[in-house]
């Protein structure tokens, strides 16, 4: 534990560097260059604050840490109310480091009102933090909305020719999904009188309105994740925005719905959740396979990456779904892992499109020849990515396999063949690319990884293979919540079962299995 | 006590103030001519100002004076400030622009006056004559400013449709007193609360009556569907009578109506939640999805004016105190919003002229930096995206919907916002994604800037300190409910 409030300082930090930013004065080339250093600062300031969290959490206990309590609303009890426990501590952690992440990459790709960007990208860190530590319901959903506001900016100003078209359907799509969690979690407050999320996972709500909550919840999770079918808004806002806010789109915001199911659908919601639990699986399965197999013929670098996430967010709310240790420590791994690869792997197309101003797969091809430092580290993360053993990919996606293996035999079957999809597309991206003969000259005449970038690239292909090859790491900090958790979910699912049998005809099981069966 | 004491006036002292001060300004301004528009305009927002003052200063438990004809209480004093507020702000920021737009003229700021000092003695009404009486006042007020650029065609027409339709308005609402009259037998509000406690069933006539009030009170806050003067009026009236318009009135009439429905008609809550439900939710409907396809600003504002009267309506309906300290709450929001909005908007000029065509913001972020981003926190907020005030309006008003267990009417709102975000988005598109056209002229601008900074820092920290209006609100709203 630490003496000051560290969680409200993280949620500080980015935004006193925004404001500062906002101050700058002078030339435009002397505030472009004031504004990089100072959100640059600002952001690895915040990532020493995170490690040291880390350093200091107890991986003993499943509470919550760090806790702080103040009074927000005194009239409506809703509270300022931060803290951290497993679940949530590795997100904290993601987003503190994609974001300096993200400024160091745009250092000489982002020409045009620097500042902005730099302000847009603090913003968006103090949400996405955020979102991961509120304790209230309302807090979590300022957070959780907040986002919009930077991320619209920044796919619709730096954005590619599209942009507009993007910046749209991301914002009304995920705006969609959230007004009704918003509705849920009023009727949430309603029924239960707080908004304090400890107590709402005390104290579930029964019956049929359970159905209905989780399913508002739903709505809002699966927009953000994002699962078949309402993926669509991805690969274009993938495509159209730019590098960094692919990077930190694929890195942290996907992982909020995936966050959200943990921290709400499961524990608020068990009996709904166990109910919808076949639904939710075949979902991933479509969502795999389908998504895969699009990846497979895409031409275009990003939108391959893109629905590849889709497919890898499968595992993740498979594994979640399962409700067993291996299932939920499998889709948490499997959600830090992706965050890392595919932020990676979109740095990746980054470094080609800074150098050649296209996304083409076919306008590259034999680039280990000219760039062969790049050629290793694109190895090492599309072999992440495929989720070869030693990497961090393999853990997430067989722990989720195991879980899933244990309740539905046959949808751990279908998913398995997402394994293989995933090592076709990958494989076949990095041959046409990297591999083959050098057919342009332009192309063949591009450098090798500057210094900058491999100050980007080495850290995080090295915690792909550190946390491949000592998964304990992480899942010794998130065992005792995940733990947990199960216990609440089958806590509630028991209760509900005797609620269920004393008030008979009110929890009614009906809904859209058939349908997708 | 009917001999004219102290005690007697007291409460209607700020009336009585504005009312004499408005002649006395009548008076200058005859002697003085159009020329000291200026002088004159600022001396009305130092009068207005004294008479925040004195509604401050008098004491605000309720009180009924004037045979009772007049009520004082929280809930007035609350509405009244804010009120003046609004008044003090758009005529602070029209006045240089009287002279911009060469409609300099000496009434301007006095029938800005006499427009308060309608809504003020509406909103202490506590008779229906007294609610006629204010109203009149306020509206004749502002048919002349709607048409006072007479020699203008859009201007013109805007004040006659303004009306035409708002006398057809207050017809329907004298129609309804007379029948309330006749079948309650009574135009007191108390009288008439006593009179409906008193009955086995309500006549139908009482209702008729009660629906016909509704109608000519729908209009005055221009719901669906008595909102179609909105647009034109909107877009045809000079800006800064708009920004009034925008502003202002639509506080008032909404308090008027809420002390209507929850006073005299308290006991046929079932029946008015019926009417106002639909009013609600066809006004968030049309305003959303008229919003869609308009390319001028201040018709788009009207539509959006639409749709949050529709979103303040949910927390008449849901009809609990914590529910109209909501619709108060909400209500102020969009009233600080929208004053932002129109700050921003008056001193936006390209060649001398006002721009009011969407497509003219074209590359504002790049030309005029500071207007750009204090318009594009006001649009995220107008769509109710956190962390921006907006959001917290919203936010209070669908828990009372959703307290209420008004369930259908929450989701509506809900959808509806998210229509409506494309069309704040789409302002924020045209300033940030386009190229830009051609810088807009800068002018110096003070009384606007300090409206536009102070809407802006409200926005931004409303999530700060969020309990100190909702709380000022509901206390407010239980004025009300103690008294019924």
């Amino acid at each position: 534990m630490v003496d000051f409030p560290i969680l409200s300082l993280m949620l500080a930090l980015p935004l006193i560097g925004a404001l500062f930013i906002v101050t700058i004065r002078g030339d435009e080339e002397s505030v472009a260059r004031n504004a990089k250093y100072t959100a640059f600062y600002c952001a690895v300031f915040t990532l020493a604050l995170a490690l040291y969290m880390l350093a200091r959490f107890d991986g003993g206990t499943a509470d919550f840490q760090f806790v702080e309590h103040y009074a927000w609303f005194p009239s409506l009890d809703i509270a300022y109310h931060l803290g951290v426990d497993g679940i949530s501590l590795f997100f904290v952690v993601l987003s503190a480091l994609l974001t300096p992440v993200c400024i160091l990459a745009s250092w000489n790709g982002i020409k045009k009102r620097v500042k902005e960007y730099m302000i847009a990208f603090l913003i968006l860190e103090t949400m996405m933090i955020g979102t991961f530590i509120a304790l209230d319901a309302v807090l979590f959903y300022v957070f959780f909305e907040g986002v919009l506001i930077p991320m619209f900016i920044i796919i619709g100003v730096w954005g590619g020719p599209r942009r507009v078209y993007a910046a749209f359907k991301f914002f009304l799509y995920t705006l969609l999904g959230s007004v009704l969690l918003l509705l849920a979690l009023l009727t949430l407050y309603f029924q239960v009188g707080t908004t304090d999320i400890p107590t709402l996972i005390a104290n579930p709500v029964a019956g049929t309105l359970q159905m209905w909550l989780w399913v508002a919840f739903f709505a809002a999770f699966a927009v953000k994740m994002p699962m078949w079918p309402v993926h669509t808004w991805l690969p274009d806002a993938h495509v159209e925005a730019p590098t960094a806010g692919s990077v930190i789109l694929a890195g942290v915001l996907l992982k909020m719905g995936g966050y959200g199911f943990l921290r709400f659908s499961l524990p608020m919601f068990p009996e709904a959740s166990a109910y919808f639990a076949d639904f939710v699986f075949w979902l991933s399965v479509i969502a795999i396979i389908y998504t895969s197999l699009v990846a497979l013929v895409q031409d275009d670098m990003k939108k391959l990456i893109a629905y590849s996430s889709v497919a890898h967010m499968g595992f993740v709310t498979l594994g979640i779904f399962t409700a067993t240790v291996a299932g939920i420590q499998g889709g948490i791994f499997q959600m830090i892992s992706h965050g890392i690869i595919s932020g990676a792997l979109f740095l990746i197309v980054g470094v080609l499109y800074d150098r050649l101003h296209t996304r083409e797969i076919a306008r590259y091809g034999g680039l280990v020849k000219n760039m062969p430092k790049f050629a290793v580290m694109f190895m090492i993360l599309m072999l992440g990515s495929v989720g070869l053993p030693g990497t961090s990919g393999f853990v997430g996606e067989f722990l989720s396999l195991l879980g899933a293996f244990q309740v539905n035999m046959l949808v751990a079957l279908l998913a398995t063949t997402g394994v293989v999809l995933g090592a076709a597309y990958m494989l076949r991206l990095y041959r046409l690319t990297v591999f083959g003969e050098q057919k342009h000259q332009d192309a063949a005449a591009m450098p090798d990884l500057d210094k900058r970038e491999l100050v980007l690239f080495v850290p995080l292909v090295a915690l792909v293979i550190i946390i491949g090859i000592f998964p304990n790491l992480i899942l010794d900090r998130v065992g005792p919540s995940v733990d947990r958790l199960i216990m609440q979910y089958e806590a509630g699912l028991e209760s509900g079962l005797e609620t269920g049998q004393k008030s008979d005809g009110v929890f009614v099981p009906r809904g859209p299995q058939e349908g997708v069966e | 006590m009917s001999e004219l004491s102290l005690a007697y006036i007291m409460p209607a002292l700020p009336e009585i103030f504005l009312a004499l001060a408005s002649m006395a300004l009548l008076i200058c301004g005859v002697l003085m001519g159009n020329r000291q528009t200026f002088t004159l305009g600022w001396l009305t927002v130092i009068t207005l100002a004294v008479a925040g003052l004195l509604v401050l200063g008098l004491d605000w438990t309720r009180t009924v004076t004037f045979n009772g004809l007049f009520v004082i209480d929280g809930f007035t004093a609350y509405v009244k400030m804010f009120v003046i507020l609004g008044l003090i702000a758009s005529l602070a920021m029209s006045i240089r622009y009287l002279y911009q737009e060469q409609m300099a003229r000496f009434e301007y700021p006095v029938l800005v006056m006499l427009a308060g000092l309608g809504m003020m003695i509406m909103i202490s009404s506590n008779h229906m004559l007294t609610l006629y009486l204010g109203l009149e006042l306020q509206s004749l007020a502002l048919y002349v400013l709607a048409a006072i650029r007479r020699n203008h065609a859009r201007a013109a027409e805007a004040g006659i449709k303004y009306f035409i339709l708002g006398a057809l308005a207050s017809g329907m609402l004298l129609f309804g007193m007379s029948l309330v009259y006749g079948f309650g037998g009574a135009l007191g509000f108390e009288a008439i609360a006593a009179h409906l406690d008193g009955l086995e069933s309500v006549p139908a006539g009482l209702v008729v009556g009660l629906v016909f009030i509704l109608v000519g009170m729908a209009f005055k806050i221009s719901a669906v569907p008595f909102h179609m003067w909105t647009p034109d009026v909107y877009q045809g009236a000079p800006t800064s009578v708009t920004a009034l318009f925008a502003i202002v009135p639509k506080l008032a009439g909404m308090a008027i109506l809420i002390r209507l429905l929850f006073e005299p008609f308290g006991a046929l809550t079932a029946d008015w939640q019926q009417i106002i439900w639909v009013l609600a939710a066809g006004s968030m409907i049309v305003g959303a999805f008229a919003g869609l396809v308009q390319g001028n600003i201040k018709r788009l504002l009207a539509y959006s004016s639409i749709g949050n009267m529709g979103y303040a309506l949910i927390g008449v309906v849901a009809a609990t105190q914590s529910a109209i300290g909501a619709t108060l709450v909400y209500m102020i929001i969009y009233m600080v919003m929208t004053a932002g909005a129109f700050a921003a908007l008056l001193m936006l000029r390209r060649d001398g002229r006002g721009i009011s065509d969407i497509a003219d913001f074209s590359g504002l972020s790049k030309t005029n930096p500071v207007l750009a981003y204090a318009l594009a926190a006001i649009m995220f907020s107008m769509s109710g995206i956190p962390p921006l005030a907006g959001f917290f309006g919203k936010f209070l008003i669908f828990q009372a919907a959703v307290a209420s267990g008004f369930y259908v009417l929450a989701v509506i709102g809900v959808l509806t916002s998210v229509v409506a975000a494309y069309y704040y988005l789409k302002i924020i598109k045209v300033m940030f994604f386009d190229e830009p056209q051609e810088s807009c002229d800068k002018i110096a601008a003070f009384s606007k800037r300090i409206v536009l900074l102070c809407a802006i820092l409200f926005i931004m920290l409303f999530i700060f300190w969020p309990d100190v209006l909702i709380e000022t609100s509901v206390a407010a709203a239980s004025s009300l409910f103690v008294a019924g």
